[in-house]
């Protein structure tokens, strides 16, 4: 009698955790299978982003252009189209002014890193020279820093702004456009830690009296935006290649 | 008759009247001589001209965004000071002529003063050759050829004279209104200008920048005038004939 009930209370015990083994068992199964049925979710992309700094605006006119223009209002509008440009491309853009106001340059500086850019245009346009200049910053490279000095921060990506300069020259040279390419500080281009390069824009070197090629020349303006967008594209294309090497 | 008294008060009269002559001739005499010692001392001929000497411009152009050294031959005063005035009063001449490769009215007139103090020792920066700067990849010159006098330092008088010295550009107001607008052209005026300094004065490895005497933020809206420029970073075209 007493292993008769040592028989029944055995198999009541095992059955409860026999239960609980099979369920487990089947839910697992159960994942496996609609993560088998499921295609492999695609890689994360990394994120592209590029600050389009428009100089001047507000009390800050710039220079007086032809025609009585002011610089603030053409870096303005090259930007709306510039940024139009980049976001049919998919590309997503920061601007540090979207209408006729002041901004100083630190806070030009604060908005491109609070972005995390991977490429930061400020641009300026003048009727003195010709052709397209590009400018980085003349900051020494130095080592990325945990804290790096407002004033310099841009020294820790210089290496990567002068590569960015030279893709600029390359397709603003593919677009038939002469480039001159310097080393100079403007503000607020030290104090950024993108890869950044100023963009001033003169009138072409054949700019004719009618002003075809000059600073008003539709077609020129969007000659030089196709170009700059053009640009960003083989940039963030770079930056994805670099990425795919990174180990 | 005659009375003698009166004979011989006459007589000391007479006596008097020749001794009172004779002293006042004397006295015309030595007024004469002083007034002509005098005259000798006078600056009656001008003040000697300082002899035209070649002076080291390194002008801008436009066109291509170089920095060209020519060699100008005027008058450079003794005092550095002066003559740093000197070679930019003659450097913004250059650039005021209707034909001129960098246009920016202004003219001589526009260099107020130049001051040159000791250099303050600028944390982190190399030796102003040191570091040269590229522009439009343009070969670097040694502009110390062009120096008016680069002896070693043998004495601590000779090593004070060879301290390195900032200088203060006081430009006019004026100038800084009528430059033309623009990074590269800003940028331009300002290099050729500290490097027109270096070149001429060798111990200027530093300059910085004031309009009617107070600091401004930048020339014409670009070229930043609240920094320290290393005049020894200037670079000359490789195209410079000088």
């Amino acid at each position: 009698m007493p292993v008769m009930l040592e028989i029944r209370s055995f198999p009541a015990a095992w059955n409860r955790r026999l239960y609980l083994w099979a369920f487990t068992a089947l839910v697992v199964a159960r994942l496996a299978l609609a993560a088998a049925a499921q295609p492999a979710p695609p890689a994360p992309q990394s994120r592209f982003v590029v600050v389009l700094d428009a100089a001047h605006g507000g009390d800050d006119t710039g220079g007086r252009l032809a025609n009585n223009q002011l610089e603030k209002n053409f870096t303005l509008a090259l930007s709306v189209r510039l940024r139009s440009l980049l976001a049919a491309r998919g590309i997503q853009v920061v601007t540090t002014r979207d209408s006729d106001m002041t901004v100083e340059p630190d806070k030009r500086a604060e908005i491109a890193n609070r972005a995390d850019a991977q490429a930061c245009l400020s641009l300026h346009v003048t009727e003195s020279g010709s052709g397209i200049y590009l400018f980085a910053s003349p900051l020494a490279p130095a080592a990325p820093a945990r804290f790096a000095a407002w004033k310099t921060a841009q020294a820790a990506w210089v290496t990567r702004s002068l590569k960015l300069e030279g893709v600029l020259n390359s397709a603003l040279l593919q677009a038939g456009m002469s480039v001159t390419m310097s080393r100079t500080s403007v503000t607020p281009m030290d104090s950024m830690t993108c890869p950044a390069v100023a963009v001033e824009i003169a009138p072409e070197q054949s700019a004719a009296p009618d002003d075809s090629g000059g600073l008003n020349d539709k077609n020129y303006q969007a000659r030089v935006a196709e170009a700059l967008a053009a640009a960003l594209l083989e940039w963030r294309t770079d930056a994805g290649r670099t990425e795919e090497h990174q180990p | 008759m005659i009375p003698r008294h009166q004979t011989i008060l006459f007589a000391l009269l007479l006596v008097a009247s020749l001794a009172m002559g004779a002293a006042l001739w004397h006295l015309r005499e030595r007024a004469h001589q002083r007034l002509l010692a005098g005259q000798d001392s006078a600056p009656t001929s001008a003040p000697a001209v300082a002899p035209a000497e070649q002076a080291a411009l390194l002008v801008a152009n436009d066109s291509d965004g170089s920095i060209l050294t020519q060699l100008h031959s005027l008058p450079l005063p003794a005092d550095p000071g002066a003559c740093a005035r000197a070679v930019l009063g003659k450097l913004l001449d250059l650039y005021a002529a209707p034909d001129a490769a960098h246009p920016v009215p202004g003219g001589a007139s526009s260099v107020l003063q130049v001051f040159l103090l000791p250099a303050p020792d600028l944390a982190g920066a190399p030796p102003a050759d040191a570091k040269p700067k590229i522009i439009d990849n343009k070969v670097i010159v040694n502009l110390s050829r062009f120096s008016r006098a680069s002896t070693s330092p043998s004495s601590p008088q000779d090593a004070r004279q060879s301290e390195p010295q900032l200088a203060v550009v006081n430009l006019s107001s004026s100038f800084a209104a009528s430059h033309p607008s623009g990074i590269e052209t800003e940028m331009l005026t300002v290099l050729s200008i500290c490097g027109t300094l270096h070149a001429n004065l060798p111990r200027v490895t530093q300059v910085r920048f004031l309009v009617d005497g107070k600091q401004r933020a930048t020339l014409a809206g670009h070229a930043d005038l609240t920094r320290t420029y290393l005049a020894g970073n200037v670079v000359p075209s490789d195209r410079a004939h000088p």
